[in-house]
């Protein structure tokens, strides 16, 4: 392992599996599937190392609900996978959604639908942001657009994941998860062996000296029958998202003077900024916005610039989906163009040129 | 005391004191098997100088049951509440609900409990075993649930060795929907999705757990019994005690099934239902042990009996 500070170069995936094996990550439970598998191979190796557990479960169905079940234990765990695999997981995702359990699931999204490709897609952007299962929920969702950040970004992923008692989402990509690229790592820590012990299942005697009573049993459910129980717990779950906001994160990149903002995320936003990087040495005004959070998504940041009269430009890899997130936040001042990269296509910088030129000349 | 608590004759419906009343009367056939199982609250004295015979264990909750007159799973869930108390293991089991009749289990049984999706518990019992080795971790399914929707996790959870316990209650019918076809519906019974009757040619056949369970490398012990007599309840919870017992002594994995009753789903009365368990069920699900491993559990030493040597946990 690198020292401290050390610069290692290291796939995007690898970066994500390192980020959970230093944040505390002791129980990791995959299914194969591309372009992800770096994640569960080295996690097949350093889980063990490390007195963790690994295990490849049966689908990804019972891989999400393994994770259910050691979130319910209030122990550190994740599960990865793409697209197709995603949408197996949903199920778990949305029971860990209502009964509060913690947990962080990684998807490097491929192109769909179907089975689609391997390459890379931001096609789940409304899976990832809507909850994706059934049921009324959100996830935290967190969108790397380097290994380094990818790294960051899964370590805080697990803090987060405790401090809310959520599943949280890291959405990357097959570019993000096969790129390689140097990262520093920081000192790995493990999770405070108190975390979750108020509402953790454990036993009933657990922590107890041998003659004190047992305290009583803990319940974690998402099933509410009785009048108002469920109305209840949808309230309290709408009281943690709107606590969310608070947690919104982007970047920006020459918007001051812009006349016209680019916004995307991801991959797709790294390549967008070399876009705006050569326009702007042609003396255009453009600029970027890269949400880092989809969900909670950075609407006031955006409404904010839509005020100062700027214009907007989303450019995804679908078929649209968060330009309705950008409208929706502009929606009192301006309205956002769009471009979309079909999955199944790869985007360089000089793709992304003509369609912001088109938008910058649109009055 | 114990007296007091004896079923009366009548059973007015439609209050609250019948429902209790149904209650008593849905746990009257565990009340002899118990009394024979040796309680430990058994022969004490009370105030009033009566001997009090029989109680509740430490780990079932007092409560009013939801269960049907005549459904079994009350004696399943006492069964489970009996063991955690004499194994010494309620204080440290941590248990994955399912759905069906049987995801109120945690408002039976005094255990920490996580409610699982439908089919899912193996898979949730993983996650708790692996995420905490030291705890008692044990999944309670009905047929629909384990047999059907639940199959991939059930057999992969059994032949990955998972140090959990399953308690398989199988009463050929999906009881909390009302009564639809299940994987073990037996050939010819009549449920809302097939009221012609189970047709081979249409439906499939009944599909037995047990015998397939027992055929996957890490399964340590697995058995039917079932609850449609004292005598086979009492056998049955032998059965479980030694499915628990495949996870504490770190043998492999423990599978319990037991044919119960359903009452209310097949239309019958409760001794009816029990009649049928005998007559229908147990020939084509017969009872017994169908894989018993012995050994220290350390990977390759388990052994089934009668076995001159010992194969890396491969039953006869």
């Amino acid at each position: 392992m690198a020292g401290k500070n050390e610069r290692i170069f290291v796939k995007g995936n690898e970066a994500i599996a390192m980020g959970a094996m230093d944040a505390g990550c002791r129980c990791f439970f995959g299914y194969p599937i591309t372009p992800q598998n770096d994640i569960p191979e080295f996690m097949s190796k350093a889980m063990p190392a490390s007195g963790g557990e690994f295990v490849q479960a049966e689908s990804e169905v019972a891989a999400a609900n393994m994770l259910l079940g050691a979130g319910a234990c209030g122990v550190r765990a994740m599960t990865s996978s793409s697209s197709p695999g995603m949408s197996l997981k949903q199920e778990a995702i949305s029971y860990m959604a209502g009964s509060d359990i913690p947990a962080v699931i990684v998807n490097m999204n491929r192109g769909g639908p179907g089975l689609g490709d391997i390459g890379p897609s931001q096609g789940d952007y409304y899976q990832s942001t809507r909850g994706g299962g059934h049921g009324d929920y959100r996830l935290l969702v967190l969108a790397p657009s380097s290994a380094q950040e990818a790294y960051d970004m899964t370590h805080q992923a697990f803090d987060l994941a405790f401090a809310y008692r959520s599943p949280v989402l890291i959405l990357g990509d097959a570019i993000i998860g096969q790129m390689k690229e140097p990262i520093v790592r920081c000192a790995p820590t493990l999770a405070d062996p108190a975390e979750g012990k108020e509402w953790r299942l454990e036993g009933t005697a657990a922590g107890l000296k041998a003659k004190q009573k047992p305290r009583a049993h803990r319940i974690i459910k998402s099933l509410f029958l009785m009048d108002g129980e469920l109305a209840g717990q949808n309230m309290k779950l709408q009281a943690k998202y709107n606590h969310w906001k608070n947690l919104v994160e982007f970047e920006t990149f020459e918007v001051k003077d812009a006349e016209l903002v680019v916004v995307a995320f991801g991959s797709i936003g790294r390549i967008a900024k070399n876009a705006v990087r050569q326009l702007r040495k042609q003396g255009k005004k453009v600029g970027l916005f890269r949400p880092k959070t989809l969900y909670p998504f950075p609407e006031k940041a955006l409404a904010k610039l839509a005020k100062e009269g700027k214009r907007f430009l989303t450019i995804e890899h679908n078929l649209g989906q968060m330009v309705d997130d950008v409208r929706l936040a502009v929606r009192r001042d301006a309205d956002s163009d769009l471009f979309c990269v079909y999955p199944g296509n790869m985007p360089s910088p000089d793709d992304f040129v003509a369609p912001i030129l088109r938008a910058l000349g649109r009055k | 005391m114990a007296k007091a608590k004896t079923a009366p004759k009548a059973a007015p419906a439609a209050t609250a004191a019948a429902k209790k009343t149904a209650a008593r009367k849905a746990a009257a056939p565990k009340t002899a098997a118990q009394k024979a199982a040796g309680q430990k609250a058994a022969g004490q004295k009370t105030a009033g100088d009566e001997e009090l015979v029989f109680t509740r264990p430490d780990s079932l909750v007092d409560r009013a049951t939801h269960y049907c007159p005549g459904c079994h799973h009350g004696i399943a869930h006492r069964m489970v509440a009996e063991l955690l108390d004499e194994m010494d293991l309620a204080g440290r089991t941590v248990a994955a609900s399912s759905i069906g009749c049987s995801v109120f289990l945690y408002n039976y049984i005094k255990a920490d409990t996580v409610e699982s999706p439908h089919g899912r518990a193996p898979a949730v019992a993983t996650g708790i075993k692996r995420a905490r080795p030291d705890k008692f971790v044990f999944t309670y399914q009905g047929d629909g649930d384990l047999a059907s929707i639940g199959m991939a996790e059930i057999m992969h959870a059994a032949n990955r060795g998972e140090r959990i316990t399953v308690v398989f209650v199988n009463n050929t019918v999906y009881g909390m929907t009302g009564g639809q076809m299940a994987p073990t519906t037996l050939i010819g019974q009549k449920t809302t999705t097939c009221p012609g009757g189970r047709c081979k040619d249409n439906e499939g056949s009944p599909i037995r757990m047990a015998e397939i369970i027992s055929q996957l490398g890490g399964t340590a012990f697995c058995a039917r019994g079932s609850l449609d007599s004292v005598k086979n309840i009492r056998q049955a919870k032998k059965y479980m005690r030694q499915a628990f017992e495949a996870q504490t002594k770190g043998l492999g994995f423990g599978f319990v099934e037991l044919l119960s009753g359903c009452p209310t789903n097949w239309r019958l009365s409760p001794v009816a239902a029990n009649k049928r368990i005998t007559d229908e069920m147990i020939p084509y699900f017969p009872l017994g042990v169908y894989k018993e491993l012995e050994g220290d559990g350390t990977c390759g030493s388990l052994i089934a009996p009668g076995t001159a040597s010992g194969g890396a946990g491969e039953g006869k």
